[in-house]
């Protein structure tokens, strides 16, 4: 208690707290209120992150022809808060919109954000920015974005490059490097390469006065970061020969799958009908896209991948080739067929009218039936049961790239349906069917199901005498060559490689023999080896199948040709693929005829679904 | 005496009522700092304003076990606590986790705790249980070495980290020695010393030599009434001078470039407003921009886009000069000014020296930290980096300035029950 007698000391305190709180109060009444300059340093420094961006790769076809590259589009964007003094009539006067439109933009942008730029008016044209550009001191809170928009001088290949737009709400929560309306690559190469393509955004800093001039980089642009420019890529398409594959599809339906045997490269990818990929840039995407969408003729699904389809009488060659290895067959096996195969008198497989019996080799030329009715069976049953025979052959299948996905560096793919034992068993019951039951697999019938580029694929399987190299479209990105084992290392079929000897000598014949179902189709000097194809369509006319490889010996091309309600393969699909492998191999034409036939014919509901 | 044993009898609502709208105010604006259109995940753990919600809600339940423990509690275990506290601050060298260039901070995983925050409360208790014995007196040297000592050790243990900002806090602990009857000598000297600091590093060290040796002739002159004059002056002259000298040192060769560089800056010796004064120019212009009543809450501009650096923490006055103008500024400097002149007040009516002191502590370390804080935002101070009590974001901060304040909110209710 002593020391209260300091008790007179708490006035130190009072006057310590009060003299401070009375500095404190000078100098912020002296920054606040009195000195006007913080305020306009304040204003000063209104910051403004402007995004750089990166330029989006080129892509080139495997001859370096520009198939894709980028024009300049100019945004109008706006900052509501900054919007001072605004003439709204002189602005919309320049950049040719009504009030109305004007206002209500202008609440769209609020609505995101008063603070943030956002979008005002996208793509506007070139004039109309550079006109912008001069009198934009006139409109604080306005700028313009430069930004790039594809553009594609061949005018092909639509769904191999597929599009690029808004990047898609779901990408954009997962992925943060993503800004909202960044462009994204939604489908095609611009989708399955859209990190090497897209480059890497820079971020500058500006600090702007408010005049929206700016006043140089903030910070000394410590925070600033480099836009990075995509990757350039080639592809392994021919553009030439790819809109040469897409003239001759021209009204019709279908697609065609060529492919360099001996790398695996895919040198055209068509899927009819198709369209022009620059419908699909700028402001005209949206109303093009939904056209497209509702179009019964589905010009926007990409049928080269993803339809799947029966292979018909081209998987005849498989089943010849499985039935040498297994050797329940030999070259001169000969079956007799009596206008088709009798099973019982319920189970029949027609044939047409031809000489009886045949040899394996005539029976390619001629695509008899009966003959590989008994050649399954025999695959078949040579096991003890159905089930032990059944999954044997499939094995065979399988290791041609059927009934799987390719996994290759495509957008899309399907995996197409090679049946398995337990789809037979809950369609048959378990032991309750055989090699009879399921003899429609002998013509490529059935369940059995495989994609355009499965087929081409399995077309360059045999072309290269027992080995494929996974399909795929690019060759090079920023200049190097892939070296990509999954790419370069040979997947090896079932098949010894003397047993296709025969089965190409036969699949010449298709072209060459007095009876070959492509002989109309044959070329003068060049080898070509093939096999016609129908797949039944329980909903019209039947899909017309053709593969084909040439030339004979040390093959370049091998292709598949798909014609959806084409009848006949003879009809369509192969005179189609002999003038692509003519077109490829020599770069004319030579029967002029045939080739005005294929492009006048029209099988297409509508008039002209292209565009 | 009264038979009310609630847990609420007796404290001082003033304070209470206080306290919260600090904490109401001081959240609203780390929301403001924090607030950036499109994101609205605010309130999660993630953020500053949810953590902050977390901490504010800790601390209610540590102030309600503060209330509920009885107030012998803390005359009791005051040493106790001291000496915990020391542990932890040596700790903390040992094993803490380095950022920026010191180890302040322990790293509990989600959470990092700053030990020089809580020893704060441990200090005062040890100073007031020390200042509380019967018939002490602050004229004895050993009694003044000792009180020293309590203050001393924790500002060494915190230098060592170093953190300069809260050992200057704790230094400030020796305004209750002078409370308590130290000689006004002492009060004078330290005056001196902090002007002859300025005026070292403003001019020159010859400068600073030839006013002190002008301010020993001064004293000698005051002093040629009592006995001997001539070795109280020699031997300040020659404190004086020695002074001098090591703050030229300290401030040449001890100090880190960038702690020169700020302390120049507010000295008028440099200016540079991209260099090190960038921080402090950007603050004063946020502040400054926000005029007599400011731009409105979550309208501010300067403390969004990263202008202002640590803008919920060390720097969070800025949000509320910017948004909340000169009204804002006088409402936060009237809010402090409430808080700290109840407290002396509160202080002068215990009954006990324990309390006294206590109050004391509370109101010099609260005063402290406002006082320099703002200072620092508005560059009347060097850039010292401690929190705004009450305001500032953070969690060892806020619990520790909530467990210093309800402590001596309790002793207080408990006043009249000490000596009957
Ligand atoms: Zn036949």
């Amino acid at each position: 208690m002593s020391r209260n007698k300091f008790t007179h000391r708490r006035v130190f305190f009072y006057f310590l707290f009060s003299t401070s709180a009375l500095v404190l109060l000078v100098t912020l009444f002296s920054i606040q209120v009195i000195n006007d300059s913080y305020k306009l340093s304040a204003e000063n420094n209104v910051i403004k992150a402007v995004t750089i961006y990166p330029e989006r790769g080129y892509i080139f076809d495997r001859d370096g022809v520009l198939l894709v590259t980028n024009q300049r589009a100019y945004d109008l964007m706006v900052t509501p808060r900054q919007i001072k003094n605004l003439d709204t009539l002189a602005l919309c006067d320049i950049i040719k919109i009504n009030k109305e439109h004007f206002d209500k933009y202008l609440k769209r942008a609020k609505r995101y954000s008063s603070r943030k730029a956002s979008l005002f008016l996208k793509e506007i044209s070139k004039q109309t920015a550079a006109q912008l550009q001069e009198r934009l001191y006139e409109f604080p809170g306005f700028y313009l974005q430069e930004r790039t928009m594809r553009e594609y001088p061949e005018k092909s290949a639509a769904h191999i490059l597929g599009y690029v737009s808004q990047v898609p709400d779901y990408i954009l929560k997962k992925d943060n490097y993503y800004k909202l309306k960044d462009n994204y690559g939604i489908s095609g190469v611009e989708s399955s390469y859209e990190k090497v393509l897209r480059g890497v955004q820079g971020i500058k800093y500006l600090v702007r006065d408010v005049w929206n001039k700016s006043k140089g980089s903030f910070a000394d642009g410590k925070y600033d970061s480099l836009a990075v420019n995509g990757k350039d890529i080639e592809l392994s398409i021919d553009i030439q020969l790819q809109k040469y594959a897409e003239q001759l599809m021209l009204n019709k339906k279908g697609s065609i799958v060529a492919i360099e045997p001996s790398t695996g490269e895919i040198l055209s990818l068509v899927s009819s009908p198709y369209f022009d990929p620059n419908a699909l840039i700028g402001r005209s995407r949206s109303p093009n896209f939904n056209r497209m969408y509702k179009d019964d003729n589905k010009p926007l699904f990409d049928r080269s991948l993803l339809a799947e389809y029966p292979p018909g009488s081209t998987f005849k060659l498989v089943n010849a080739l499985i039935g040498l290895q297994e050797d329940v067959i030999f070259d001169g096996t000969r079956f007799k067929c009596d206008e088709g195969w009798r099973f019982s008198s319920k189970l029949k497989i027609g044939c047409h009218v031809h000489r009886s019996p045949l040899n394996l080799i005539e029976s390619i030329e001629q695509s008899c039936n009966a003959y590989y009715c008994n050649t399954f069976r025999r695959i078949v049953e040579k096991y003890p049961t159905a089930e032990e025979g059944y999954e044997n052959w499939r094995n065979h299948v399988l290791s041609f790239g059927l009934g799987k996905f390719l996994n290759n560096d495509l957008y899309n793919g399907r995996p197409g349906r090679v049946p398995t034992l337990d789809f037979y068993n809950r369609q048959y019951g378990k032991g309750g069917w055989k090699a009879p039951t399921v003899i429609s697999l002998a013509i490529g019938q059935d369940a059995l199901v495989v994609s355009p580029i499965q087929m081409a694929n399995m077309c360059a399987a045999i072309a290269n005498r027992g080995h494929y190299y996974t399909p795929h479209i690019v060759r090079k990105v920023d200049g190097l060559s892939l070296n990509d084992s999954t790419y370069t290392i040979a997947k090896l079929t079932s098949i010894d490689k003397k047993h296709f000897t025969t089965v190409v000598n036969g699949m010449e014949r298709v072209f060459t023999g007095k009876h070959g179902t492509a002989k109309t189709a044959r070329l003068k000097d060049i080898e070509i080896c093939g096999k016609t194809g129908t797949a039944e369509n329980p909903h019209g006319a039947d899909h017309s199948i053709f593969i084909a490889f040439a030339p004979k010996d040390n093959p370049q091309i091998a292709l598949a040709v798909y014609v959806e309600n084409g009848g006949w393969g003879s009809t369509w699909a192969a005179p189609i693929a002999s003038l692509m492998i003519e077109k490829y191999l020599t770069g004319k034409i030579s029967n002029t005829k045939q080739e005005a036939f294929i492009l006048n014919g029209n099988l297409m509901n509508t008039e002209d679904a292209k565009e | 005496m009264r038979k009310n044993k609630s847990v609420f009898a007796n404290i001082d609502w003033f304070l209470v009522f206080i306290y919260l709208l600090m904490l109401l105010f001081g959240w609203l604006n780390i929301y403001s700092a924090n607030y950036d259109e499109g994101t609205f995940d605010l309130f999660t753990m993630q953020a500053e304003p949810g953590k902050q919600l977390f901490w504010i809600g800790t601390s209610c339940i540590w102030l309600f076990f503060i209330l509920l423990l009885d107030g012998k509690f803390y005359t009791t275990f005051s040493y106790f606590i001291y000496a915990l506290m020391i542990f932890l601050l040596i700790g903390v060298l040992i094993v803490g986790k380095e950022i920026g260039g010191a180890r302040s901070w322990y790293d509990l995983g989600n959470f990092s705790l700053q030990p020089s925050e809580f020893a704060k409360v441990g200090v005062l208790l040890a100073l007031s249980k020390y200042l509380s014995q019967l018939n002490l007196t602050l004229d004895k040297l050993d009694t003044q070495i000792k009180a020293l000592a309590i203050i001393g050790l924790p500002i060494l243990l915190i230098l060592l980290q170093p953190d300069a900002g809260s050992a200057i806090v704790f230094a400030s602990l020796f305004l209750v020695l002078f409370r308590e009857g130290i000689h006004v000598v002492y009060l004078a000297i330290l005056g001196l010393a902090i002007s002859l600091f300025v005026v070292t590093l403003k001019f020159e060290v010859n400068i600073a030599m030839i006013v002190t040796i002008l301010f020993a002739g001064l004293f000698a002159y005051l002093l040629k009434k009592g006995k001997n004059s001539i070795k109280p002056a020699l031997f300040s002259l020659i404190l004086g001078l020695g002074f001098v000298q090591s703050v030229g040192y300290l401030y040449n060769d001890l100090l880190r470039p960038h702690h020169r560089n700020r302390i120049d800056l507010i000295l008028g010796k440099i200016d540079d407003i991209h260099g090190a004064g960038y921080n402090l120019n950007q603050s004063k212009i946020a502040i400054g921009s926000g005029g007599v009543f400011g731009k409105g809450f979550l309208d501010g501009t300067q403390t969004k886009f990263n202008f202002v650096p640590e803008q919920s923490t060390d720097f969070i006055f800025c949000t509320i000069g910017e948004e909340w103008g000169f009204v804002g500024s006088l409402i936060t400097i009237g809010l402090f000014m409430a808080l700290l002149f109840r407290l002396i007040i509160l202080a002068e009516r215990q009954r006990s020296a324990f309390s006294r002191v206590y109050g004391y502590g509370v109101a010099t370390i609260l005063f402290t930290h406002f006082f320099i804080n703002i200072a620092m935002t508005i560059g009347v101070m060097p850039v010292i980096g401690i929190p705004l009590p009450f305001f500032s974001y953070g969690g060892s901060s806020l619990w520790s300035f909530s467990i210093l304040l309800f402590i001596f909110i309790k002793l207080d209710a408990y006043r009249m029950d000490i000596l009957r």
